[in-house]
């Protein structure tokens, strides 16, 4: 039996694909997640990029091809994954209750809970929300609450869709640092955004899908300079027609 | 039907010509100064009926609830083949009328009925069998639809963080409470309100299943207002005080949990 800290990763996807209501939504999806190098996913909306996170993430069964982890997670066990929403769902309890509620879960034990919540909160600047009611935070203060209780169960894969959308650039910069903090602590990247400009401050590469499938995935640079489809050029053109 | 009680004929002023003494302006105030004396001196009648009232019907929601709330829960995050349709019939149900809950239940209870062996008709424990059939549906209906909602917005992330069924089912608990209680209340104000499902398989006998509502048609049609009056103003009383209790308790969730 693996045991829960065995190494997730790589992750790899054979033609897989997702029909929901007779429509296609993704299809022959051939993709190898490693570790190390932050994945950025782009494309335009509908696109099917958050179905295949969803997919990845275990919220959605592809409905062909397969899905396969190095040492996957199994029933019971605490996950080795994490994910961010784009909107946060969060319990209607205190913002410590929140994050005490998901180290129960994970399986830690009681007397390490509260001290390893304070210590997530205070790295996000929430040390003071402690005892707030978590539904009546701001927007950006909700999202960085749902950073610090993905970070703080440690995953080695962490998922986020778009979560800066909706927030004032003061606090996309503090969730992008937050992210930033937890990739040097080694955990593996993979984020959705629509935002290009962060798609480069945090990207290593950048996943560019196109109407149900991988149209291209190259390292960033290369990806923003010389777009080696003609769909991503095109996309990158009218998010950024000033280029 | 075979069986007919003949003590339901004298009980209930069914056919019988009672013809209440016309109301005047000063017999109307005149009640109700007696009916506020009534209940300013606790008149031990009085009393007695408000009593078995609430002994009745909270006893039929708490039966109600144990059952009606983890039916509901379940309906809402259970997926099998035919929920949809009992979805709509429990929603249909919650229109139930209470006289015809009352007759089911009064022919399951009958002696030639399914349950007769257990000689319960027109007891208190018939009366609460009633009741807590006609607020079933609705505790269950309004406990599903808070539940589905709250489900659809919060599935996704439970499974992400990896709570099993069991986690996931307290911490939905856990977050509808306020909403799960003023559904209780609601269910508690439609049965001690109610009078059609008492009346049938209770019997109002004196002293015995006589309640608020059932007293108060009695009372009425035999002209005794001044007691008719004062079991009213003590059940508006109830009701209000739930319905503020409802609001206040929303008002505090708003308050404090967004
Ligand atoms: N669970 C689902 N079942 C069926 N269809 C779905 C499901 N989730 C999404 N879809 C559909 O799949 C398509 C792709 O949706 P998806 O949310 O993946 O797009 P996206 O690339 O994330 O777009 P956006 O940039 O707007 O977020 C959409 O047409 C959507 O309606
Ligand atoms: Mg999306």
């Amino acid at each position: 039996m693996a045991d829960a800290s065995a190494p997730l990763l790589p992750l790899v996807l054979e033609n897989v694909g997702f029909a929901a209501g007779g429509r296609t939504i993704l299809a022959g999806i051939d993709l190898r997640i490693e570790p190390g190098p932050r994945t950025v996913i782009i494309g335009p909306n509908g696109a099917g990029k958050s179905v295949l996170m969803r997919i990845m993430h275990g919220l959605l069964a592809p409905t062909s091809g397969t899905l396969r982890w190095a040492n996957p997670e199994r029933r019971g066990e605490p996950r080795r994954q994490a994910m961010v929403f784009q909107r946060p769902v969060l319990l209607r309890r205190s913002v410590l209750g929140n994050l005490l509620f998901a180290l129960a879960v994970a399986g830690v034990r009681s007397h390490e809970r509260e001290a390893r919540a304070r210590a997530a909160l205070d790295r996000v600047g929430l040390g003071t929300f402690a005892d707030r009611p978590a539904r009546v935070l701001s927007g950006g203060e909700q999202q960085r609450l749902a950073l610090a209780r993905a970070r703080m169960l440690r995953p080695q894969v962490l998922f986020l869709d778009e979560p800066t959308a909706n927030l004032d650039p003061g606090a996309t910069r503090e969730i992008e640092s937050v992210v930033q903090s937890i990739h040097d602590s080694g955990t593996k990247i993979v984020m959705i955004t629509h935002n290009l400009g962060q798609a480069r401050r945090l990207g290593d590469e950048i996943l560019f899908v196109d109407r149900g499938r991988i149209a291209e995935r190259s390292d960033v640079d290369r990806f923003f300079r010389h777009p080696a489809t003609a769909e991503a050029d095109a996309f990158l053109k009218g998010e950024l027609p000033w280029h | 039907m075979r069986h007919r009680p003949r003590s339901l004929c004298k009980i209930l002023p069914i056919g019988q010509p009672l013809r209440p003494p016309p109301a005047t302006v000063n017999t109307l105030s005149l009640a109700f100064g007696e009916a506020w004396a009534m209940i300013a001196r606790a008149d031990p009648k009085l009393l007695e009926i408000v009593a078995l009232s609430l002994r009745v019907s909270l006893s039929a929601v708490v039966v109600a609830t144990l059952l009606a709330l983890p039916f509901g829960a379940a309906l809402a995050v259970a997926r099998f083949r035919g929920r949809d349709a009992l979805v709509v019939v429990l929603n249909a149900l919650l229109g139930l009328p209470a006289v015809v809950v009352g007759l089911a239940v009064y022919l399951l209870l009958s002696r030639a009925g399914p349950l007769g062996a257990l000689g319960i008709l027109f007891t208190p424990a018939a009366m609460v069998i009633a009741q807590a059939v006609l607020i079933f549906p609705l505790i269950a209906a309004l406990a599903r639809q808070s539940v589905a909602d709250a489900w659809r917005e919060y599935a996704e992330q439970l499974h992400s963080l990896g709570a099993g069924p069991l986690a996931s089912a307290f911490a939905l608990l856990h977050d509808l409470r306020f909403s799960l209680v003023t559904i209780v209340l609601a269910a508690f104000g439609r049965a001690i309100a109610e009078v059609g499902a008492v009346m049938i398989v209770g019997g109002n006998i004196d002293g015995f299943t006589r309640v608020m509502t059932t007293a108060i048609a009695l009372e009425t049609s035999k002209g005794d207002l001044p007691l008719a009056l004062g079991l009213g103003l003590v059940l508006l009383a109830i009701v209000l005080a739930l319905n503020v209790g409802a609001h206040l308790m929303k008002e505090r969730a708003q308050r404090h949990h967004g």
